[in-house]
């Protein structure tokens, strides 16, 4: 019936079934909205890290071993001995990951410092992969999410959408400027079967390399053997929709810079809910402007040529 | 402190250089002063753009990795892509709702929104960390961004704002062959425009729809890119009117009152259903509590709202002011600031955490943001002088005022 009818309108309407037609054409080509998502699914297996930062002694092996991985430049901070007194380091376009001592009071409300390890938490439905208009940011098979310069139009969109603020910029960057954050060595040590180089490097086994399903077992079994030692808390289990790095804590995680009140469901449905309505949205204004501007169109066509016809009349 | 003081400074500028512009009609903008100004003002964007493309934007401005987008991003594109609405607006109701006696004021209104959308290209192209790679979403597609449906929006529209701009220039140079195919073309080419202006004003708001625990709960709103659309029609309209009004001082023709008071009645409307939708939404979200907090947010929501949507609301729904010039170029004025205001909000003040504020522009980002604004000026009156743009009847100063 619904069929029958539309059929009916196309042979009438001319124009609007043009505009609809071409409007339908167009979002069909540039999107089609079936089969389409715009998170992949949560992956048990993806190769993850535990951090216990009780474990953590803040020697930052991990920092130095990342720079000289990933070719960064190595500040003068990082060739002094342990154990030194060394200035809080951020993170950086050329500096992918960083231990810093944070102090917050624990549970009992006595300060405490402790060692905290920041780098990406490479999600398993990563914001900035959905934001990124060139597809520069890519969730890698195995599960890391890797930046390609290649690509970057430098737009720092995934800067500002990133729920735990990890990209950073190459401000001085002239024409060429990059995006700069960890990747999980997921090129080069990865794929040879190595550990990234943080991991290899912990001399104190606070960063654990594993599955993340393994990981969070191991995580929860810690915690439940040793309750007094632990919060109740796996950072990371399900903030943005759950994260490749497991956090394990003796302090509050916001009391010692985590950011708390991160959202615990994946952020790219946010945007993709308006994005995957363009298609009809356009293609149905396409339709009711078509046929208003035509049917007024037709009237006035009219009214002009009954103008002229009885002009022609009183001739 | 400090901050303050450079603010008020940076208004200061802003308001002599509009003075400037709107005072100086003699010898148009070649006035002495007004040419030391805007040379001034050129000559310090020249240095900013040749140190951003040799030192990069960490040199230049005050943005960083925690402020990502700074003034250029909220002020230049995000206010100039709404005050540039009155295009598509003007354009539909001409060709689409064929509302013919609006036509006086389109050819001026297509030329300020193509202007205003050459500056955001440009403006983007400087702002963007890989200017050279600004070609890159056209072949390396990702629809899941918002970024990527702005960028063609973008492309797009400029190009539709191009062919609707060209009869003028056609006119001018006496293509008549080229003019008749644009004739021809006029209403699907508008249709186009208007979808795309949607989609576009509609998508600056979607882009702040990922951080809902970054932006602050006033603006934050899973209805942000309605609101960025119905307050981008509203404020396009009142641009109509401030640009009609102004191009009737400087350029000695007349103004089109009964046509500007139409408007503003219009635009009262709009800010009328924005300010229920807005009120509404924060009732829903139950964020109503916060507008009264005292925080540096909640204050410059309640000048925004209160100064800048009901104020102006309330003085365009009375009769007697749109009756007189000066109060509706009054009330359009503020509605203008308003759109601002809410842009620099969303992407400033609303991102900022309470008042620490993580970026402060520099004077350099001030100056090229200048730039733009005398630039686009100027470039309005020289076109309004070689070409065609407003109706030849429009010389008889009996209309003056009228």
């Amino acid at each position: 019936m619904k069929k029958h009818e539309h059929d009916k309108d196309l042979n009438t309407f001319n124009r609007r079934r043009f505009l609809q037609g071409l409007a339908g054409g167009t979002g069909l080509c540039v999107i089609s909205p079936e089969g389409l998502k715009a998170h992949q699914p949560a992956s048990a297996k993806t190769p993850s890290v535990l951090v216990d930062i009780t474990r953590c002694i803040g020697c930052r092996s991990c920092m130095r071993a990342c720079k000289q991985a990933n070719d960064l430049p190595v500040t003068t901070d990082l060739t002094a001995d342990f154990p030194g007194t060394w200035d809080a380091e951020e993170l950086r376009f050329d500096q992918w990951t960083v231990v810093n001592p944070v102090t917050g009071h624990n549970g009992d409300g006595v300060e405490v410092t402790r060692n905290i390890k920041s780098q990406c938490m490479q999600c398993l439905e990563p914001t900035c992969v959905s934001v990124c208009p060139v597809g520069a940011m890519t969730k890698s098979e195995l599960g890391p999410i890797l930046y390609s310069a290649d690509r970057c139009i430098g737009c720092r969109y995934c800067i500002m959408a990133c729920p735990f603020d990890i990209p950073k910029f190459e401000w001085e960057g002239g024409m060429w400027a990059v995006i700069g954050k960890c990747q999980f060595c997921a090129h080069t040590r990865l794929a040879e079967g190595r550990l990234p180089a943080c991991v290899e490097s912990c001399p104190t086994g606070a960063l654990k390399f594993g599955a993340r399903d393994a990981l969070l077992f191991e995580a929860r079994a810690r915690i439940k053997t040793q309750p007094d030692r632990y919060v109740n808390h796996i950072y990371g289990e399900s903030e943005a929709g759950g994260t490749a790095w497991l956090y394990l804590s003796d302090v509050p995680f916001e009391n010692i810079g985590f950011k708390s009140g991160v959202e615990t469901a994946p952020m790219p449905p946010l945007t993709w809910e308006v994005l995957s309505k363009i298609p009809i949205m356009a293609s149905a204004m396409a339709g009711l402007f078509g046929t208003v501007a035509w049917s007024l169109n037709r009237r006035e066509a009219a009214e002009r040529r009954e103008a002229s016809e009885s002009q022609e009349e009183s001739e | 402190m400090n901050g303050w003081l450079f603010i008020i400074a940076c208004v200061a500028v802003l308001t002599w250089v509009a003075v400037c512009l709107a005072y100086d009609k003699r010898p148009r903008f070649l006035r002495p002063i007004t040419f030391v100004t805007i040379l001034c003002i050129w000559l310090a964007a020249l240095w900013t753009l040749i140190r951003r493309f040799t030192e990069g934007l960490g040199a230049v401005s005050g943005m960083n990795d925690a402020a990502p987008w700074g003034l250029w991003i909220g002020a230049d594109v995000f206010a100039g892509v709404a005050l540039a609405a009155g295009g598509f607006v003007i354009a539909a109701t001409v060709h689409i709702f064929r509302i013919e006696r609006f036509k006086p004021i389109l050819r001026p209104t297509i030329l300020t929104a193509f202007l205003g959308y050459m500056l955001v290209a440009v403006a983007l192209f400087i702002d963007i960390g890989r200017p050279l790679s600004w070609w890159h979403p056209l072949v390396m597609w990702q629809h899941h961004s918002i970024m990527f449906e702005v960028t063609w929006c973008v492309i797009l529209y400029s190009t539709v704002l191009a062919i609707e701009t060209s009869p003028p220039v056609l006119e001018r140079l006496g293509l008549n062959k080229l003019l008749r195919i644009v004739q021809v073309t006029t209403i699907p080419v508008v249709i186009a425009g208007v979808i795309l202006s949607t989609m576009h004003q509609s998508s600056l708001g979607s882009l702040y729809l990922i951080v809902p625990e970054k932006l602050y709960p006033l603006w934050y709103s899973p209805l942000l890119p309605v609101f960025f659309l119905i307050s981008a029609v509203a404020a396009g309209m009142c641009v109509v009117i401030v640009e009609s009004f102004f191009s009737a001082k400087i350029l000695n023709h007349g103004l089109e009152s009964i046509l500007m008071r139409d408007l503003g009645r219009a635009a009262g409307i709009i800010l009328f259903i924005y300010l229920v939708m807005k009120i509404a939404d924060l009732a829903a979200r139950g964020s109503l509590g916060m507008v009264f907090e005292g925080s540096l947010q909640s204050r410059l929501f309640l000048l925004e709202m209160v100064g800048c949507v009901a104020l102006p609301a309330i003085l365009l729904s009375i009769r007697k002011v749109r009756l007189l010039p000066r109060w509706l170029l009054g009330a359009s004025l503020l509605v203008m600031a308003g759109i601002v205001l809410n842009r620099i909000n969303v992407s400033w003040f609303g991102m900022s955490v309470s008042d620490h504020l993580h970026y402060i522009p520099t004077w350099m980002e001030i100056a090229l943001s200048l730039a733009f604004i005398t630039g686009g000026t100027v470039i309005f009156l020289l076109a309004v002088h070689f070409l065609p743009i407003f109706p030849k009847t429009a010389d008889e100063p009996a209309e003056l005022h009228g």
